[in-house]
């Protein structure tokens, strides 16, 4: 009922009309408000009948001069919340622990099991690597799936589809650089793209025994496919990853992610042998499953970084040509 | 008061305050900028702060970061690896969620032709 009233008075303000605020509701909604709004049109018609403060001051909240001192009342109080956050937050800080302290309270047996077995118990001789991929591995498919349905989003608001007769983003310009860049930009991305491209996959297969993993890597490809289309026109390079291929290698990758580490979920709860060795600490092809899903979670983040760029430029990877 | 809740004051939490400020000035730009693009790096300036925080509170005096390099897993020798996968998380998420947001910023501004917010909240009402 409050909400009727709220609504009835905007109305009212807007278009110095009462009656009016029914007009946007179904049927059942209408009836069901009538009632409140005779009631509300009763008080309000006794209010307006003596020239009182009251009803003064609606009809004047109906201005643009009411509307001004909203817009600075906003941001006032905006400001006094913001400065209350922020004072509160540094207030916080020295009664927080001591920074770099070992016996602080996160320094607890968790992080002191991950250290000490994680090791023998995932093989990976980077902690973080095994925590994430292996102990928290299902935190980590939700990552890569949170990445995929950005991309499923922002391709659900920006791309353009070229097959039908006419584009459904009219105003988007499809624009393709088909040209050659500036040759400051070629020449140096003939040295760059080699070693950006070794570099990614570098920090991708090393994942489990460097600083790096999947998502780094991943970041790294795609900055590189980036750069590459930029210099030579995204033909060129769409001729090889194209739509489909981009979109294939997505879904294959968490499909393979999702697969491996059922299979390790479920021999593990049934105490069974899974017969995934972990090798030698240290060794390339060591710490059982975490290599294999440092690729799938690399080529998801790679492909994502790329189709964003892609679809931010142009609406979206061409299909193949 | 009787009460054996003790603390001391640390006042040389740098991080942490630098951390809370970055929040803050990302929290006040939010609320008081109207340019749409300019709200989405605020936004971002807050997700920084929270990975300062986060990454602070692992770090530890005179430690490794935890790869083991020497085959010695000694829980005295490394920082806390367990700030670093949150954070790792929530870098990942926020790369999705400002994606998203500039997405609909396009769309937006290809409606209106506008980027000030409150300019297409008028814009919009005048459409209804």
């Amino acid at each position: 009922m409050i909400r009727n009233w709220f609504r009835s008075l905007y109305h009212w303000a807007e278009e110095g009309e009462f009656s009016a605020a029914g007009e946007d509701q179904s049927p059942a909604e209408q009836e069901e408000s009538s009632v409140c709004l005779d009631e509300s049109n009763a008080w309000l018609a006794e209010v307006r009948s003596d020239e009182g403060f009251v009803p003064r001051f609606l009809s004047w909240l109906g201005t643009p001069a009411a509307a001004a001192l909203y817009r600075d009342l906003y941001r006032v109080f905006a400001a006094v919340i913001c400065l209350t956050v922020t004072i509160v937050l540094l207030v916080t800080v020295p009664f927080l622990p001591e920074f770099g302290n070992p016996d602080n309270p996160a320094n607890n047996e968790v992080s002191e099991r991950y250290i000490e077995r994680g090791l023998e118990e995932t093989g990976a001789t980077n902690i973080v690597a095994g925590m994430i991929l292996d102990y928290r591995a299902f935190d980590t498919l939700g990552e890569s799936n949170v990445l995929f349905a950005a991309m499923c989003s922002v391709a659900i608001l920006l791309r353009v589809d070229r097959k039908g007769k006419e584009a459904n983003i009219p105003e988007i310009q499809v624009w393709r650089w088909d040209g050659k860049a500036n040759i400051y930009l070629r020449h140096a991305t003939k040295i760059l793209i080699p070693v950006t491209m070794i570099f990614g996959i570098f920090v991708v297969l090393n994942g489990h025994l460097s600083a790096g993993g999947g998502f780094s890597g991943g970041t790294i490809l795609g900055a590189s496919l980036i750069l590459l289309s930029n210099a030579f026109g995204s033909k060129r390079l769409e001729h090889y990853f194209s739509n489909t291929v981009c979109k294939w290698l997505t879904f294959a990758a968490l499909m393979a992610y999702a697969c491996l580490k059922s299979y390790s979920f479920f021999t593990g709860a049934n105490h069974l042998e899974s017969g995934i060795s972990l090798g030698t600490p240290g060794a390339l092809f060591s710490a059982g499953l975490i290599l294999p899903l440092n690729l799938c979670v690399g080529c998801v983040v790679a492909c994502t970084m790329y189709s964003f760029y892609a679809m931010f430029r142009s609406g979206g990877i061409e299909d193949g040509v | 008061m009787g009460s054996d809740l003790s603390f001391s004051l640390n006042l040389f939490n740098y991080y942490e305050a630098v951390s809370m400020l970055i929040f803050g000035i990302g929290f006040t730009v939010l609320l008081l900028e109207n340019n749409l693009i300019k709200k989405v790096i605020a936004l971002n300036l807050m997700d920084t702060g929270t990975y300062l925080f986060l990454a602070a509170k692992g770090y530890v005096n005179g430690r490794a970061a935890p790869i083991i390099t020497d085959g010695a897993a000694q829980a005295e020798a490394y920082v806390n690896p367990v700030p670093a996968g949150l954070v790792l998380t929530g870098i990942v998420v926020s790369v999705s969620m400002t994606a998203f947001l500039l997405a609909l910023t396009v769309r937006l501004f290809l409606r209106y032709h506008t980027l000030n917010f409150d300019e297409i909240i008028r814009l919009s009402k005048k459409e209804e």
